[in-house]
């Protein structure tokens, strides 16, 4: 059973995930049972009662009220079963307790931004404890478009809108790395906007955050920051570090390469280039590529982050 | 006889055997391509009809092949993700809005429905045609939009990124946007038909299952399309002028459109299950050569999933931010659907109990849909339990679903419908062997592609990605290598399709054994589908009766003419 249950469904981590299962076992159940039935009379009937000359009869048989009845009022009991099961569990599902641990969640085409109340910030990871209710306050981020937060293992998901806050919550059960995806299409670095929800045990997550909490961005090496950058304003859903082609260019080998422009113009990729291709994006497009990256690095990094993120992709040689 | 009197007229009727070898038929009383183009025949229209949804179907499906074989591995096979995205677009829209919403209604529909009504035409025959050019024109501009800068939003078309992304987002739309006018028109001409063209003695009693489906199409595609098209212009409007609707940043709601989208694509789905539904009603009528068990119960099964499916349409939005008490009440009403559909489901088994069964293709295919379909259905319910339904959203469960009720349940139905009426459509036999042999390959391709996409989708592989995380890597192949499978049955069916016309044996009126009108003409029918007006004396699925009652009735009351060829059988006086 357990094996059969792990076929299905991802382990259950969450408090909710216990009963969202038991129904969906339930459910399942009973239909394959129905199928069973239907396949069997389909069979049976084909055989038994197959052509045997073209001269059959048949007996007319319009219909049979007492049949008809049982074949209605049956199914009716198992829908009503189902649903009140469903709206019990989505209840609680849609129910943070009131002692929850809050977090703020960002999402942006293509990654995540999660922000503590303690004013730590991750990107597309989020740290949580265990055994603790946490209340996922999220949006979208302006003018971006339709995100959805799914952490399988949770059964939790969640679509994220630009205009408009939405909820979630969980209560991990175990300490582990759960993976999260995107679940609402939002171009081409869809596929690539996952990320792990980290649970830690109280003492850890405690450590953590004094950790996370100690550290200086400012002292840290331009190429330093710019690794975080790279995660943190979400470039890695378009350009890999590997040599792979996504939306974009990959990062990998890039500096000091000749780029061919759409408007038939050649450059080399030099610091300036750099510079100029993640403030106006727009201006030179690379061919092959979409012109669809975001007008918006100008406002939302700092000059050190842009710099940073420069000396990162002259690393990547 | 078993039907009341619609208007107590006594007719004299008299009774003769179908022609078989009539000198002229639909296909060859005219000829030259004008005289396809401006046909206002409704069976030329139904095979224009045939043939465009047949080059869909193959575009749609060399598409959903490149898909599938792009997600063999996790990383890039063929094209990169903007491409991917591109294709599983092209895929969806295509087949949804150019395949399957006219496959039945359009191609089946209106080769059948007037000749199954006894009637020389639809109600309006010029409005037929004009519906063909408004669906081949609104097909130009989809086709257009591909030449321009294929489409990326999905077929759903979500704001705000389809007000946001640079693709050919207006031309698509468009297209979809014309299209909807001639499902409406088509819609408008069937229900004037089925009132208005009903032969004298075709009771609402003695209406084949066919008609009440197409019926109940019919009036959801009049009510819900006008919708579809209001969305797409407000979505055109926004992209082109600006005006804030949908896109937040100019003060509009996304969950809105998600409404307005749905309140036409929820019903949409049951413009294309409930055609199906009526053709599996005569093919099991008519293979198990038995009374169709709880004829009525099948018949207002149908009227009452095209009421209840109008309510319905927010259970595509669980988890989209809309609230807690709408979601309630859309599940609650959504589990209502499977009632109906259940009792359908059961009343075709009842009918197949006591029956004389000949597994000929069609019913092979009638046996696959019930079982295929039987699992869309249940999952159906699965996705309907709220808390359920929060896992599986927008991941490959929903994709398995949807495909075992379209291409399970319509698409079967359509391909057992297409084996039953092709001897009547082309007048040619098609290949029984080989009938069979394809039936079986496409049954194991589908469960190959589409059972491992209920098991990845559950476990949490969402939909429209591009690549995906390990751990579905087994599934996937299995998928992929199913999908195979499943286009060499469709290759094989083309084949010897296509074989038939040329060398197939010639087929006689009523090769099944069949009680409806469309079987008491000649195969291919006559250009006027009768050359007088008939007379219904007999139920539609009166198996009871021996087949020699079924001949050609026709009354002088009604057409005047004296001139009949052939041998008068009987004659009789019948209260009408």
């Amino acid at each position: 059973m357990e094996y059969l249950t792990n076929f299905f469904l991802p382990s259950a981590e969450s408090t909710y995930a216990a009963n969202v299962d038991a129904l969906f076992h339930f459910i399942n159940i009973v239909s394959l049972i129905l199928l069973v039935g239907i396949t069997i009379a389909i069979v049976y009937f084909s055989i038994k009662y197959r052509r045997k000359s073209q001269e059959d009869t048949t007996p007319l048989i319009t219909h049979n009220t007492t049949l008809e009845v049982t074949w209605t009022v049956i199914p009716l009991i198992l829908i009503l079963i189902v649903f009140g099961w469903g709206f019990n569990d989505y209840v609680e599902m849609r129910t943070p307790p009131a002692n929850s641990y809050e977090v703020y969640v960002e999402s942006f085409s293509f990654g995540w931004n999660f922000e503590h109340p303690n004013g730590i910030r991750e990107a597309n990871q989020l740290t949580v404890p265990v055994a603790q209710p946490v209340r996922l306050i999220m949006r979208s981020r302006d003018g971006d478009v339709l995100h959805s937060f799914f952490v399988p293992q949770f059964r939790l998901k969640q679509d994220l809108m630009p205009n408009r806050y939405t909820y979630a919550w969980f209560e991990a059960i175990r300490p582990g790395e759960f993976v999260y995806f995107c679940t609402e299409y939002c171009g081409g670095g869809h596929s690539m906007m996952n990320g792990i929800v980290r649970v830690k045990t109280q003492e850890d997550f405690d450590s953590w955050t004094e950790e996370e909490l100690g550290r200086d961005l400012d002292a840290l090496p331009l190429a330093e920051l710019g690794r975080l950058v790279y995660t943190s304003a979400g470039c890695q859903g378009c350009h890999s570090l590997d040599g792979a082609s996504r939306v974009g260019p990959t990062f990998a080998g890039l500096y000091m390469r000749e780029r061919q422009f759409t408007d038939g113009s050649t450059r080399i990729a030099d610091e300036a280039y750099l510079i100029e291709s993640i403030v106006e994006p727009q201006v030179l497009v690379n061919v092959g590529y979409p012109n669809n990256m975001p007008n918006i690095y100008a406002q939302t990094l700092s000059e050190r982050e842009i710099l940073g993120l420069v000396e990162f992709i002259k690393e990547l040689q | 006889m078993s039907a009341a009197a619609t208007n107590g007229n006594t007719l004299k009727v008299r009774y003769f055997d179908i022609d078989e070898n009539p000198p002229k038929n639909y296909l060859n009383a005219e000829s030259g391509l004008k005289s396809w183009l401006f046909t206002v025949d409704h069976k030329r229209i139904g095979l224009m009809y045939l043939a465009s949804i047949a080059l869909f179907f193959f575009v749609g499906g060399v598409l959903a092949l490149v898909l599938r074989t792009e997600l063999f591995t996790p990383a890039e096979n063929l094209m990169n993700a903007e491409t991917y995205n591109r294709i599983f677009t092209l895929h969806g829209a295509i087949m949804v809005f150019l395949f399957i919403i006219p496959s039945i209604p359009a191609a089946l529909g209106n080769f059948l429905l007037p000749i199954m009504l006894g009637a020389k035409d639809v109600a309006f025959p010029r409005l037929n045609l004009a519906s063909f050019w408004i669906y081949s024109i609104g097909a130009l501009f989809t086709l257009a939009s591909l030449a321009v800068n294929p489409i990326d939003t999905g077929w759903t078309f979500y704001t705000p990124y389809s007000v946001q992304t640079g693709s050919a987002v207006i031309l698509m739309t468009f297209g979809v946007f014309i299209m909807g006018f001639s499902s409406i028109l088509t819609g408008m001409n069937f229900i004037v038909t089925v009132h208005k063209m009903r032969a004298p003695g075709m009771t609402w009693g003695r209406l084949p299952l066919f008609i009440w489906a197409m019926y109940a199409t019919s009036v959801i595609q009049v009510l819900a399309t006008p919708v579809l098209a209001i969305t797409l212009a407000l979505l055109i409007m926004e992209r082109t002028l600006g005006i804030g609707i949908f896109d937040p940043a100019l003060g509009g709601d996304p969950v809105l459109y998600q409404h307005f989208f749905w309140f036409y694509s929820h019903p949409a789905v049951y413009i294309m299950i409930v055609p199906a539904f009526g053709v599996i009603s005569e093919l099991i009528g008519t293979f198990s050569r038995k009374t169709v068990f709880g004829y009525w119960a099948i018949a207002m099964s149908s009227l009452a999933i095209a009421f209840i499916g109008s309510l319905v349409w927010g259970h595509h939005m669980f988890v989209s931010g809309q609230s807690e008490l709408s979601t309630v009440v859309f599940s609650f009403l959504t589990f209502f659907v499977g009632i109906p559909t259940g009792i359908k489901i059961f009343n075709w088994l009842a009918t197949m109990h006591k029956g004389s069964i000949d597994m000929k293709t069609p019913m092979l295919y009638a046996c696959i849909f019930l079982f295929l379909f039987t699992i869309g259905g249940v999952t159906g319910i699965m996705l309907g339990a709220i808390s359920v339904n929060v896992q599986l959203h927008d991941t490959y469960y929903v994709v398995a679903h949807f495909h075992y009720v379209m291409m399970g349940g319509t698409v079967m139905a359509f391909l057992g419908g297409l084996h039953f009426w092709w001897p009547k459509m082309t007048g040619k036999m098609y290949s029984e062997f080989w009938g069979r042999i394809s039936a079986v390959i496409i049954f194991i391709g589908f469960n190959l592609t589409f059972l491992p996409q209920f098991i990845m989708g559950s476990q949490g592989m969402p939909r429209r990605y591009y690549s995906y995380i390990e751990q579905f890597q087994t599934m996937h192949q299995l998928s992929t290598i199913g999908s195979y499978v499943l286009g060499i049955g469709f290759v094989i069916i083309a084949v010897y399709l296509a074989h038939s016309l040329w060398k197939g044996e010639k087929a006689t009126s009523n090769p099944w054994g069949a009680r409806t009108l469309d079987w008491m003409t000649s195969s291919p029918p006559l250009q006027h589908n009768f050359n007088y007006q008939p007379v219904v004396t007999n139920g539609a699925y009166d198996y009871h009766k021996p087949i020699s009652d079924f001949t050609l009735g026709i009354s002088d009351d009604v057409y005047h003419g004296n001139d009949h060829e052939g041998d008068i059988r009987k004659q009789s006086a019948e209260t009408v």
